[in-house]
């Protein structure tokens, strides 16, 4: 059975589990095997269309599933799938300057901090 | 390198003042080391003939054979073999130096140095500079290097401390945070006295405590679109420790504008990752993360918390590839994320590619106004819904 690599951010969606095993032959059924058991990390991983989340990368083993065959990549008994999330953790203590919506729209401030 | 076990019976040696005196008279002088310590420190009129080329390049280097000869090296153990071995050639009056160039040195006798560096920066820097990948002109690279360091905090502290004691000549710190008693759990740079002092300034006093040759320069404001590029333009290489994605998203577009390469890590609680961006000549950060989660998804370390040996080990992953970068050897994590996971000690390597679409670093990417540096046009109506949450 294929094993998925859960990051640190959905670890306190799968009951603190690290690595969980799951059914699939196809990377985007091991990861709906996934959520349908955890089902708190679909937010994490697919958009409301169903789509990989852009601020997620699915890895098969070393590669980018984006460079594969996305969602339909094939998966074997012995592949590891990694979730990553991008990670911001760091040096300071504040609030950011910047936003995503637009630099100078300080109304915007998403305020998260490490 | 490896010592000689043969007992060099035979050989004559003389001490490196005796050395001293004789060279003065004129003597055929023979330097048996390999070119990286030849070019830290040798003495003035030697021949450089490496150990393993003497017994085919001597005759040609030194014909007359009984001419008084002297072979020194570093401490006198490959100099015994060498003139034993010149012995069993027929030269009749070649003598070894004991002690070597160490020796030569303690004595305070001039040495030829095609370096830059002082007799205290010799000694400061000598585990460096015996190294053959960085010898005394790698060290000169790091003196010379300017390295910016994002953040003076849990990635920061460790990194500048490395970076510091190696000998990076300007390090530049951008952080408008002061010490916290919360941050000293792995922002090992500041400590307990300094408490309410700046980061900025106490971890300069840390650096000039360190290590006199760093000029520390302090950036006491948040960066933004507005000031990412002056700051930035100065420095060689940009380490990215910031604990916001805006920060990093600027950065990077910046840094790609001004072809700085940037070294990234981030962590959070027992994991941590780390990869080299060379614009142009691997992906940038967009290519990786094209657009950062949204924030009620964004993992962070005040709600989630950090070990603090991971700053230490990621930060120190990062001054590791600064110094590769400076110093233009191994292979730098151009084009590779590499995971640390501290409970598990795993370390896993994924490959990044550039993304032919990157709006940033592709092919078809065009110059965004400063303004809209790090900024996600098409992000807003994302965001929108938790603008002050």
């Amino acid at each position: 059975m294929p094993s998925v690599r859960v990051p640190p951010v959905l670890r306190q969606h799968t009951g603190g589990a690290t690595e969980v095993s799951v059914e699939g032959d196809r990377v985007g059924v091991v990861l709906e095997a996934l959520v349908a058991e955890h089902p708190d990390t679909k937010a994490q991983i697919f958009s409301e269309e169903g789509e990989l989340n852009r601020f997620v990368n699915i890895y098969l083993n070393d590669e980018d599933v984006r460079v594969l065959d996305g969602l339909e990549t094939a998966v074997s008994e012995n592949d590891t799938i990694m979730i990553l999330p991008a990670m911001a953790g760091g040096s300071r203590s504040q609030a950011p300057a910047a936003t995503f919506g637009g630099l100078n729209s300080p109304a915007a401030e998403p305020g998260r901090r490490c | 390198m490896a010592p000689d076990t043969k007992q060099p019976l035979a050989v004559e040696e003389i001490s490196a003042q005796e050395a001293f005196e004789e060279i003065e008279g004129g003597v055929v002088l023979i330097d048996t080391r390999e070119p990286y310590e030849a070019a830290e420190a040798r003495i003035e009129g030697g021949k450089l003939i490496p150990p393993a080329t003497l017994i085919a390049t001597i005759e040609e280097t030194a014909p007359d054979k009984s001419a008084r000869t002297i072979v020194y090296c570093r401490s006198g153990i490959r100099s015994a073999t060498a003139a034993e071995q010149m012995m069993e050639l027929g030269y009749t009056d070649v003598v070894s130096v004991a002690g070597g160039i160490l020796d030569w040195q303690a004595l305070g006798l001039p040495v030829v140095t095609e370096a830059k560096l002082t007799d205290e920066q010799r000694n400061r820097y000598s585990r460096h500079t015996l190294l053959p990948e960085v010898g005394a002109s790698g060290q000169v690279k790091l003196l010379e290097a300017k390295v910016l360091l994002l953040g003076a905090g849990g990635l920061g502290a460790p990194t500048a401390l490395y970076l510091a004691a190696a000998g990076i000549g300007t390090i530049g710190l951008v952080d408008d945070d002061v010490v916290d008693a919360s941050n000293l759990q792995r922002q090992v740079i500041h400590n307990t006295e300094r408490i309410g002092d700046s980061k900025t300034s106490s971890a300069r006093k840390t650096i000039e405590a360190l290590n006199p040759d760093v000029k520390v320069r302090e950036y006491n404001y948040r960066l933004d679109s507005g000031n990412i590029l002056e700051t930035i333009a100065d420095y060689d290489i940009i380490v990215d420790g910031a604990d916001n994605f805006p920060t990093r998203y600027l950065l990077n577009d910046a840094s790609v504008r001004l072809n700085k390469p940037v070294v990234s890590a981030s962590i959070l609680s027992f994991d941590g990752q780390i990869s080299t961006f060379v614009p142009h000549e691997g992906p940038c950060y967009r290519c990786l993360y094209p657009s950062p989660p949204p924030p009620e998804l964004a993992p962070s370390c005040s709600a989630n918390g950090v070990l603090g040996v991971m700053a230490g080990v990621m930060g120190l992953l990062q001054a590791n590839e600064v110094i590769k970068l400076v110093l233009g050897i191994g292979e730098p994590l151009v084009g590779r994320l590499l995971l640390y996971e501290a409970l598990g000690t795993r370390f896993t390597e994924l490959k990044v590619r550039r993304d032919p679409a990157c709006p940033i670093c592709g092919p078809d990417a065009v110059e965004v106004p400063e303004s809209e540096l790090g900024a996600f046009p098409d992000y807003e109506a994302f965001c929108g819904g938790h603008v002050g949450s």
